[in-house]
């Protein structure tokens, strides 16, 4: 009880936890554990033969954070930026460190142009985005879907019906924008 | 070769991808044997993780064989088995030099607040990830490790990550002997976080979550106590009317950026992407321990703001710890651990799927089907 100076007691003592677990206690000494303390320094640099690395060819103008000094010696080469999301991000990282709102927002709209820009591209190559296969929604039926989402009490059960939601938007918008501009030549067609 | 990729929300397929070249004196490719998905690839699955470029290849957890190397790579060579750690790292700069590996400063452009991860979007240093048949792995003599010939590529691979983080959160929680220790999320990492609590020591653990399979597993697997939090009004008047109203010594936050359990802040965390986190586990945490106690967060949370209840931290004078995992450190102690049967890495492994048929693994994970716990992904080369 907190209400007064004694730790409530245990349930089973150290050796009838000791008997029943495997391996308890062997990290006892709070000093013997592989992340104390938090700052160790290893004199030969974990294998390092460099004080600082080699510099990795840029290839394309790396975005960076304006909170480096300069662009690190090593960096991934994933996804070059591209488009109109290309740009975003190009401006966001140009323009605000990270220590702003702005910089974070920015690349999350980024994100969401991407997903766009990208759905619609694909519409164009030889292997336009299938969103039903993309989902794996199919492991609903293979994979007992229903009653997985029916056992027991979950709490996640009330926000479900807005995954598809979330997937289907892009889709409907890019439908919508392709619906008007068609609409639009028909009727300058016919006038 | 093929790849895993994303093409938005919720969607990924598996694209035919050039194999990665060496970029840098010190790279090696590595041909991936065993992959995994991990609760971080949700964050990015769901499109909450700023900077996730269409077309990315995720995974940060996998170990395979060395296929090619680049000149300067003195400790490994084509063909030695290894397993890599989620982190890209230097070994070299002011962080590494003193063993904080996750917060190396050599190694992300992108950003300082975070280290390298394979295929953690370009937040993380833009690096593909290893849900492939080939992976670039800079850093090839800091980094990877031989897999010891005991040891089998099941439970190597829960080395790179899940185990390694579940066992340093644990640390974080400065646990001494006899103390009581609340783990939050019977995830992966909370199940092996409550795993290792009582090598520490740890007089009770208890596991919060609202999936009943994933908490008879606590029980079964970590020997923990265990509630449904969605059985009760107010989970946290629960547990402190368990603990003679004293609260935990210890909490473990396992759960991270899309914590059920409060709508609102479900929502507009991980649907609406309005705050970097629902930071609903660990306020739980927060207001559960009792006062002076320590809070190790392992969820991920986004770079954005989260509605913490900082006051009642203060006002609790809680010790707040908490890190990316640092994971090739935790390994010596860990390769121990897993030999003398203490900790058994794959007895969480519930599915193994094909890499071609990753986008149903992702649905399964992410939606919880079909009791997943862990899913294991398996190249076709492998
Ligand atoms: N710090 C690191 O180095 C590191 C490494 C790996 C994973 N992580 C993070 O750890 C977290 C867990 O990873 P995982 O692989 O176990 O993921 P997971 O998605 O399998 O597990 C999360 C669990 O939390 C449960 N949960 C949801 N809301 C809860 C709540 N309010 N209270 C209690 N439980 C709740 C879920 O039902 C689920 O079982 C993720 O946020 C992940 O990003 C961090
Ligand atoms: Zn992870
Ligand atoms: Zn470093």
């Amino acid at each position: 009880m907190p209400y007064s100076a004694d730790k409530p007691k245990l349930a089973e003592s150290s050796d009838e936890l000791r008997a029943r677990i495997p391996g308890w206690g062997v990290d006892l000494d709070p000093k013997d554990r592989p992340s104390v303390p938090k700052l160790r320094f290893d004199a030969n640099l974990n294998g390092a033969h460099w004080e600082f690395p080699e510099r990795q060819p840029e290839k394309w103008p790396r975005e960076r954070s304006i909170e480096h000094k300069f662009l690190t010696p090593v960096f991934g080469t994933a996804c070059p930026p591209k488009g109109l999301s290309g740009m975003i991000r190009r401006y966001s990282y140009r323009t605000y460190s990270e220590g702003r709102a702005a910089h974070w927002l920015l690349l999350l709209a980024a994100d969401r142009v991407d997903a766009v820009e990208s759905t619609l591209g694909s519409l164009l190559s030889r292997r336009p985005d299938n969103p039903v296969t993309e989902t794996g929604v199919r492991s609903e039926f293979t994979h007992h879907g229903l009653a997985s989402r029916l056992a027991g009490k979950r709490a996640d059960r009330a926000h479900h019906p807005l995954d598809p939601i979330i997937v289907a938007a892009p889709w409907v918008l890019a439908g919508g924008a392709v619906y008007l501009a068609l609409s639009r030549v028909v009727r300058r067609r016919r006038t | 070769m093929q790849a895993m990729v994303y093409r938005g929300p919720y969607r990924i397929r598996v694209e035919e991808k050039d194999r990665p070249p060496i970029e840098h004196p010190n790279d090696a490719i590595v041909r991936v044997t065993r992959a995994a998905i991990c609760g971080s690839d949700l964050h990015l699955y769901h499109g909450m993780m700023p900077d996730t470029r269409v077309g990315m290849t995720f995974g940060h957890e996998f170990v395979g064989v060395v296929d090619e190397v680049g000149p300067s790579v003195r400790n490994l060579k084509p063909g030695d088995r290894v397993m890599v750690p989620f982190n890209v790292y230097c070994g070299s700069c002011f962080y590494c030099a003193r063993g904080l590996f996750s917060n190396c400063h050599n190694v992300n452009p992108n950003a300082t607040a975070v280290g390298g991860i394979y295929g953690y979007s370009h937040t993380c240093g833009g690096y593909d990830g290893g849900q492939a048949e080939y992976v670039r792995v800079p850093f090839a003599d800091v980094g990877p490790s031989p897999i010891p010939e005991w040891m089998d590529d099941d439970d190597a691979v829960l080395l790179t990550d899940a185990l390694a983080t579940g066992y340093f959160g644990a640390q974080l929680g400065d646990i001494v002997e006899g103390d009581v220790v609340v783990v939050f999320g019977a995830g992966p990492v909370g199940l092996y976080a409550a795993k290792s609590a009582w090598l520490m020591g740890a007089g009770r653990v208890i596991v919060i979550d609202h999936l009943d399979y994933r908490l008879e597993k606590a029980a079964s697997f970590a020997h923990a106590e265990t509630y449904n939090f969605a059985e009760y009004d107010d989970i946290v008047v629960h547990l402190k009317k368990i603990t003679d109203h004293l609260g935990a010594d210890v909490a473990i936050d396992a759960v991270g950026a899309e914590a059920d359990g409060n709508f609102l802040q479900h929502v507009t965390a991980a649907k609406l992407k309005l705050q970097g986190g629902s930071p609903v586990a660990l306020n739980w945490a927060i207001d559960s321990v009792r006062k002076g106690a320590t809070i190790s967060v392992m969820g991920a949370y986004g770079p954005m703001f989260s509605a913490v209840k900082f006051g009642d931290a203060l006002n609790k004078g809680l010790t707040l710890r908490m890190n990316q995992c640092p994971v090739k450190r935790q390994w010596p102690r860990l390769f121990e651990h897993v030999r003398n049967g203490y900790l058994k890495p794959s007895d969480l492994v519930t599915h193994r799927i094909p890499l071609e048929h990753i986008a149903e693994a992702y649905h399964i994970f992410s939606a919880k089907l079909d009791g997943c716990i862990k899913p294991l992904i398996v190249p076709n080369a492998a």
